[in-house]
């Protein structure tokens, strides 16, 4: 037995510190994630979520420029983003993925052009890497604190506004006609979104972020009945993976080809994903098993499964 | 800024701003921004295999890009759409994040895979993406009609017998031919870029599908035109000409959409009823 937990938790394992923090700040982030993500999949804005988390780290890449933290500079191009995506046009079933790529578009090329002059200061060329991909095991204890805080904050907003981003996200005409600002709380939520993603971003990387924002929510959307139950699950199947990721990360440290580790988004992505074709699978067996169940239905039932 | 090895940059980029604005009119009027945004990107994550393994970095740029569209239209006939597209994305991330990991020397060329390299295109580079140019858009050319029909109204696409399944994972595969072969010359950023401005800002600026197509290819041609020579006067990279150009067309039509909805206002009240504003079902 304990040569099979040894066998599971290199040695080492509980006592490193950075791993200590890492499994704290990746716990927080993937509850959080994963409650927002409820959000982001019912109302069909994934292709913003993963674009604020590119924008925000386009963002941090700009304050290393001009040598503020970083942190702001995250926080101000996503939220900066955010309001400008819900003011031309994102708020627009229709012509949101459009008014989110533009936006996005745009922030990659500043992208570039921050890129191209940090690695005029100096030779950075890992910079794009980090941006793409981030690197969980690097975060530094001091910045803990403000990140889990406004992680939460991020959080509470959405609990908050639960009930009635869910009935506009729903259905917006009945919302409105119950005197909901359905576009004030759409734009309150993309807020909280563009909040929750850079923060993400800033730790474990844009990927990473988009995958714990979409991956378990749309895996608990599938398998819970009712909002408060795919929080629920969300969050478990986000934490879940997070932990085993990083456990997993931490044993390939002599693994094959190269002995310097493999990465934890790889092992995090890979888990959520799974997961997610599992019920997408076992879900797929079960219709066809009830071949008078038109497909539109099908649609709409996955669409409305948290009302 | 004409010379012998900037010829070849020329050539390339007006071919890569011919097939972004083709696809790119297709992927805004389909709402496939996503998918535009997603193959270019995640087929870096098979470039980046490609050279692990010691082979030509097209061939994983081919293989991921095609892996993909099949992903994405897959898992797009019974979930949705934008959630297919982002967990095809992020495992294709996730196994480029494991790649680049493997190998030790990769951050240099990851850089020019996602920013490209539009400078030092050689002549050797530029007859296939030509030749892969030409047939994306012959490929356009042949499914034309369906697939206008299926992006346009689906429903009446179907009643008329096109499969729109079909015709999306047939659409994205041209996607991820156009990708495969452009992303080596100017990035998987700058493509998405190219695909998304220059047609939206067609689609806002008229209502008519064939014009708006031919606009698209004008502003991407302008965009990457401009862009080149500003990049090449300033050094500054080319992605960011292209970046912000693509949103200030966008804004730009918009701002022209709105005013012209306002004239169409006026017109109706006069008694005159706005052809365009009544045929144009997204304004």
């Amino acid at each position: 037995m304990s040569h099979l937990l040894r066998y599971i938790f290199e040695p080492g394992f509980f006592g490193s510190g950075p791993v200590h923090v890492a499994l704290a700040v990746g716990t927080v982030i993937a509850i959080t994630s994963a409650v927002v993500g409820v959000f982001t999949v019912t109302r069909g804005q994934s292709f913003a979520g993963h674009s604020l988390a590119d924008i925000a780290t386009t963002g941090g890449s700009g304050a290393f420029l001009i040598g503020i933290n970083q942190f702001w500079g995250y926080l101000a191009f996503g939220a900066g983003a955010a309001a400008f995506m819900e003011m031309i046009g994102v708020q627009r079933r229709r012509g949101r993925d459009v008014a989110t790529g533009v936006v996005l578009g745009a922030a990659l090329g500043l992208a570039a052009l921050f890129l191209y002059l940090g690695t005029q200061s100096s030779t950075t060329t890992g910079a794009s890497f980090t941006i793409l991909f981030g690197s969980m095991f690097v975060i530094t204890s001091s910045t803990v604190p403000v990140l889990i805080v406004s992680a939460l904050l991020a959080l509470a907003t959405v609990v908050v506004l639960a009930r009635v981003l869910l009935l506009s996200s729903l259905s917006p005409e009945i919302a409105a006609a119950r005197g909901v600002p359905v576009r004030a709380v759409g734009a309150a939520y993309l807020m909280a979104l563009a909040v929750s993603v850079a923060l993400s971003a800033v730790i474990i990387g844009a990927v990473l972020s988009t995958a714990l924002l979409i991956g378990p929510a749309a895996t608990a959307l599938r398998v819970a009945k009712g909002p408060v139950r795919a929080m629920a699950v969300a969050a478990g199947i986000g934490v879940a993976a997070t932990w085993l990721g990083i456990v997993l990360a931490y044993d390939s440290f002599y693994w094959p080809p190269a002995g310097r580790g493999w990465p934890v988004s790889f092992f995090v992505v890979t888990l959520i994903v799974g997961g997610y074709l599992v019920t997408y699978l076992r879900r797929r067996d079960r219709r066809e098993a009830q071949p008078e169940m038109p497909p539109e239905a099908l649609e709409e039932e996955q669409v409305c499964s948290p009302a | 800024m004409f010379s012998g090895l900037m010829l070849n940059t020329w050539i390339a980029a007006t071919a890569v701003a011919v097939i972004a604005g083709v696809t790119g009119f297709f992927a805004v009027l389909r709402g496939s921004t996503f998918a535009a945004h997603a193959i270019p990107n995640g087929a870096f994550a098979g470039a980046a295999g490609a050279t692990l393994l010691g082979l030509n970095p097209f061939v994983g740029l081919a293989v991921f890009s095609v892996a993909g569209a099949l992903g994405i239209a897959g898992l797009g006939r019974r979930a949705r759409h934008d959630v297919a597209t982002a967990l095809t994305f992020v495992m294709m991330l996730g196994v480029g994040a494991l790649f680049v990991s493997w190998s030790t020397e990769y951050a240099q060329e990851a850089y020019s895979l996602l920013f490209g390299e539009v400078f030092g295109v050689s002549a050797a580079e530029v007859l296939p993406i030509v030749v892969l140019g030409f047939v994306s858009i012959a490929a356009i050319v042949v499914m034309f009609r369906p697939l206008m029909l299926s992006s346009a109204m689906p429903e009446v696409a179907e009643a008329r017998g096109v499969s729109s399944r079909r015709m999306e994972l047939a659409f994205l595969l041209v996607m991820a031919l156009a990708t495969s072969m452009t992303v080596p010359v100017v990035g998987a950023l700058l493509m998405f870029s190219l695909m998304i401005g220059p047609a939206a800002a067609a689609r806002s600026l008229t209502a008519r599908p064939m014009l708006a197509m031919t606009l698209s290819v004008a502003i991407a041609l302008v965009t990457v035109w401009i862009g080149i020579a500003v990049s090449y006067q300033s050094n500054w990279p080319l992605g960011f000409f292209v970046g912000i150009m693509g949103a200030v067309f966008f804004l730009f039509g918009q701002a022209y959409a709105a005013a012209r909805r306002r004239l169409g206002h006026t017109a109706n009240r006069a008694g005159t009823a706005s052809p365009a504003a009544t045929a144009n079902p997204a304004a």
